[in-house]
């Protein structure tokens, strides 16, 4: 069965490593299959590109499947594109009409610097999991089932909290460029948990220390983050982290 | 004290002071509208309400203090965060479109902030800083409510006030770390209805004053 296709004008921000300022550049990617995702439609712009011995356009990406957190480019002023919960890897070109230009722009923040193209130094929200993303103690084998009582609606937040894939489309979608949707949801995966409560207070006051130390914004509740985060983390985490840090901090 | 101080440096901690802040101004609008109200009952209540204030004696003079000093710490936290987040991403989208979680009162915050601190200055120089032996606060109402383009200018800010508290109350709540699935809903439903006050409430007097009364 042959898909339909359909021909699209691209308007992509290149910017060379090294280099001050990029720019727009228009290219046509033609004869794209509606069943095609976002990244592989990208591939047939960059073959097109390599046979014509250009540049081809630099983007992450590496599962391809919406879970590891390296793709995302701001699609048309929406990070992942516009439809709802989905990473860039999982947008499928059926979303998309015959004729559309899309303006493909990377994720801009003063935290996460421009390497070329669209891809971005993501760093920053490696040193927040450095300082303090974690539990220090060996966890040792599996324990027996049970043996930790933990509720299912606790079990449940804080499965969803750990649903985050890191990606820092939170951070694109913010106004103030803020990470705090990002560093709630791993303050709130180990916090609401037994095994990561010993160091829970520890954890929130060194991470919000070195969001903004990275350069973050400052949250303002626009909610822009909960809008357009691919796994659908909640603004809660964000007040649970507000919690978790003043608590820490006045105690 | 230290750690505290270093507390504040924090961006939750800036907003820590924001929140509060901003939920003692809120408290303040619903005391100072519910003073007002009494202009609706005629000139005589109103006044009799001036006077039981006014014999609160030195009481005011600590409120006063107080909502200077908030003031100023809501203001200059204010600008200075906004100030910060506009750094924090210095190369601007070239198509920049909402996903659906900014509102007016949300994009606007520092804007409208400004523009009330614009109208407190005006409306304390109309009815506070005047002579008082000359004139009853009424008499300064009355006289300052019949210049309908004062009248305008009034119902404008009373609205901007009103956007700023539409997205500041579930905010401070938010900020607060009050945030729960089953009491936000309520949070939110309480914010708009009294931003909604705020405007329908301060709004209508000079209306009342300069036509019905
Ligand atoms: C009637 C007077 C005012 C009231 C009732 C009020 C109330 C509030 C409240 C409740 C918040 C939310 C705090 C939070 O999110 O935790 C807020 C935020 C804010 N206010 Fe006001 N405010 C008033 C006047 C002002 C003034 C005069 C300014 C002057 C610049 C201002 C600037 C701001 C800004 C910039 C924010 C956002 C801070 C942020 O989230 O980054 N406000 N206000
Ligand atoms: S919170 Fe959502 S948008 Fe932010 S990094 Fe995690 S998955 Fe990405
Ligand atoms: S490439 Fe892994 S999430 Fe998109």
């Amino acid at each position: 069965m042959i898909s339909k296709t359909i021909n699209l004008t691209l308007k992509v921000w290149r910017q060379n490593r090294g280099e001050k300022k990029g720019r727009l550049e228009t290219y046509s990617a033609k004869n794209i299959s509606v069943d095609m995702s976002f990244l592989e439609m990208l591939d047939v712009v960059n073959e097109e590109l390599t046979k014509n011995k250009k540049e081809t356009i630099a983007f992450d990406h590496d599962c391809r499947e919406g879970i590891c957190g390296m793709c995302g480019a701001v699609v048309n002023g929406r990070p992942h594109g516009h439809e709802k919960e989905t990473t860039l890897c999982q947008l499928h070109m059926r979303h998309f009409s015959d004729g559309d230009i899309i303006v493909i722009e990377p994720w801009r923040a003063r935290a996460f610097p421009l390497i070329k193209d669209l891809v971005v130094d993501r760093s920053a929200l490696d040193n927040i999991i450095q300082a303090g993303g974690f539990i220090s103690v060996n966890a040792g084998g599996a324990p027996d089932a049970n043996a930790l009582p933990i509720s299912k609606e606790i079990a449940e937040a804080a499965f969803n909290a750990a649903a985050c894939i890191g990606c820092g489309a939170c951070v694109a979608a913010c106004p103030n460029a803020s990470a705090m949707l990002f560093v709630s949801a791993k303050v709130s995966q180990f916090a609401l948990l037994p095994q990561g409560r010993p160091e829970a207070a520890r954890r929130a006051r060194t991470m919000v220390r070195m969001m903004d130390q990275c350069g973050f914004g400052n949250c303002s509740n626009e909610t822009e983050c909960e809008a357009e985060c691919p796994k659908g983390i909640s603004i809660s985490n964000i007040a649970r982290l507000n919690r978790e840090f003043l608590k820490a901090e006045f105690s | 004290m230290n750690w505290f101080l270093n507390m504040l440096r924090t961006s939750i901690g800036k907003k820590l002071l924001m929140a509060l802040t901003g939920l003692f101004f809120s408290i303040f609008l619903v005391i100072h509208l519910l003073g007002n109200l009494t202009l609706y009952g005629g000139k005589d209540l109103f006044l009799s309400y001036v006077d039981h204030l006014h014999a609160l004696g030195p009481l005011i003079h600590v409120a006063e203090i107080g909502l200077l000093t908030f003031a100023a710490i809501h203001v200059s936290t204010g600008l200075f965060l906004f100030l910060q987040n506009l750094q924090a991403r210095p190369i601007r989208y070239t198509v920049d479109k909402r996903g659906g979680g900014r509102t007016i009162g949300s994009a606007t915050m520092p804007y409208t902030g400004v523009l009330i601190i614009i109208f407190v200055a005006i409306h304390l120089s109309n009815f506070h800083f005047i002579d008082h032996s000359r004139q009853t606060v009424f008499q300064a109402i009355d006289a300052t409510f019949h210049m309908v383009p004062y009248i305008f200018f009034y119902i404008a800010a009373v609205i901007i006030v009103a956007i700023h508290v539409s997205h500041g109350f579930w905010s401070l709540f938010q900020t607060l770390g009050a945030n729960h699935p089953k009491y936000m809903p309520a949070i939110k439903g309480i914010g708009f209805i009294f931003s909604l006050l705020v405007a329908v409430g301060f709004g209508f007097i000079p209306v009342y004053v300069s036509f019905i009364m």
